[in-house]
């Protein structure tokens, strides 16, 4: 089998991976923003909750999340589970462990606006909606970006865990193929898809902070 | 006609009394100077009339809207819609400007009085470019306030302030995070200012400036006013307190 064959044969599975990139980004994008509101709130026992959610999530293997996901609706509530699950059980797993670090960046990010700000924006008679944003969250967004992109960059790597359920994306593809051919060219081509796709998250990633130097 | 009314306010953070029985009356078109050493309330007292702090005890009362009544001993605010519309009375102008740095000085000026007071946007625009025009940025209209010199921004936050037309400007120390050169464009607005009979009342260590523009003038030591006359009979006063704290200015001429 050619290179060339190889990589037409992973051509799905980079669509599949694709596909978990941008979903768990969708969803986690803006649930982190939720979960990091949660974690400020006054109320305590919110509060409590989502620091606790928040320390598993990063406490614990994505893998062993993955795991829990797709294997637990069967071990603790004897629900079988049929294959299409698995890539719901993907895409909660991804989206829930990417949230909970996307909302610790933007907390650190909210956190870190001079009060100021705040106070600007309140004696000019802005509400605590309107403050957030047009105010904090655009100076937020320009700080929090290069910590985005390195979660971003994880994230495209992170894809591969979804072998462990067997998950028809390219690494587990790229694994299949390797062990019916003996052959490392199939790691070679997941090795330069994922180096591709990187670099080109880092450039767009580059020009939205570009995007974003108009002001210091 | 009096713009604002504090009477008999009281603040203390972690039991440690700031503010111990203090009165503020404005006339409408007076220019209101407060002076005293480092501590001694000046701050927290503007804070409480611009309501980022919420005073223990005293009243308040904006052109006849008594905004937090005193009862039984204690500050009662009336409810956040009414303590927004307050908000309309009046301005302040921060130490360090506190201007939106992403937004360009045009933006900055123009945001609050087209999305809160949801006037209409050419007018707004017009009213913005004179205002700069009279602080002398009319240039700067579309730049970024990093672009600016400290001066140039405390202009612009004094021009964002005036654009929303309030009834009364607070300043705190607008000069104090400035060179002295800068510090001396930013007194000649407001003396402009006071000129134009706007009312104001400003925290201020520079005392010359304070002398000159003022009709009154307060000072403050450890929470209580100490006296609250006009500067010439502060500056030649015979109070103790007041002689010592402005020895040192007197020592410096
Ligand atoms: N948020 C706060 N929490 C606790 N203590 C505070 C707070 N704000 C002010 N204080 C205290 O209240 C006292 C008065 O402070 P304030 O800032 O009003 O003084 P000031 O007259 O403005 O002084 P300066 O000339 O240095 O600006 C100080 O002892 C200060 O430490
Ligand atoms: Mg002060």
């Amino acid at each position: 089998m050619s290179f060339i064959d190889i990589c037409l044969q992973l051509l799905p599975g980079m669509a599949v991976t694709i596909e978990i990139f941008l979903i768990t980004l969708i969803f986690s994008l803006p649930l982190g923003m939720l979960i990091a509101v949660g974690r400020m709130s006054k109320h305590k026992i919110i509060q409590y909750i989502i620091r606790v959610y928040i320390a598993i999530m990063r406490g614990t293997p994505l893998m062993l999340q993955l795991l829990v996901i797709y294997f637990g609706p069967y071990y603790i509530f004897g629900v079988s589970i049929d294959s299409s699950y698995r890539q719901i059980a993907v895409m909660i797993a991804f989206s829930l462990n990417y949230a909970a670090y996307f909302a610790e960046i933007y907390r650190s990010g909210i956190e870190s606006i001079d009060n100021g700000q705040r106070e600007a924006a309140y004696i000019l008679g802005y509400n605590k909606v309107q403050t957030f944003f047009s105010i904090i969250f655009p100076q937020v967004i320009k700080r929090i970006l290069p910590a985005i992109t390195n979660e971003v960059v994880t994230l495209v790597k992170d894809t591969s865990l979804a072998f462990s359920i067997a998950y028809a994306e390219m690494f587990t593809e790229a694994k299949r193929i390797a062990a019916a051919q003996t052959s490392m060219l199939p790691f070679v081509a997941a090795g330069i898809f994922y180096f591709v796709f990187n670099a080109l998250v880092a450039f767009i990633m580059k020009k939205a902070e570009d995007k974003l130097n108009y002001y210091s | 006609m009096k713009v604002l009314e504090m009477n008999h306010v009281k603040k203390s953070f972690d039991n440690v009394e700031v503010l111990k029985d203090i009165n503020l009356h404005v006339e409408e078109g007076e220019v209101v100077s407060i002076i005293g050493p480092s501590g001694s309330g000046k701050t927290t007292l503007l804070r409480c009339a611009t309501l980022l702090e919420q005073m223990d005890d005293g009243n308040m009362i904006y052109l006849g809207d008594e905004v937090v009544k005193s009862i039984d001993g204690k500050s009662t605010y009336k409810d956040k819609k009414s303590q927004r519309n307050a908000l309309q009375y009046f301005g302040l102008v921060f130490q360090n400007f506190n201007l939106f740095p992403h937004q360009n000085v045009l933006k900055n000026i123009m945001g609050a009085p087209i999305k809160i007071q949801r006037r209409d946007k050419e007018e707004v625009r017009n009213q913005a470019m004179e205002l700069l025009k009279k602080m002398g940025l009319e240039d700067k209209a579309k730049s970024y306030p990093c672009q600016l010199s400290g001066g140039q921004k405390q202009r612009v936050s004094i021009a964002r302030a005036l654009c929303m037309n309030p009834k009364i400007l607070f300043f705190d120390e607008p000069t104090s995070a400035l060179d002295p050169e800068l510090t001396l464009e930013i007194l000649n607005v407001i003396k402009d200012l006071a000129a134009d009979k706007m009312t104001m009342v400003i925290v201020t260590h520079e005392m010359n400036f304070a002398r000159d523009v003022s009709d009154r003038m307060i000072f403050m030591d450890n929470g209580v006013v100490v006296e609250e006359t006009t500067p010439e009979e502060l500056f030649n006063s015979d109070n103790e307190r007041t002689r010592a704290f402005l020895g040192k200015y007197h020592d410096m001429m």
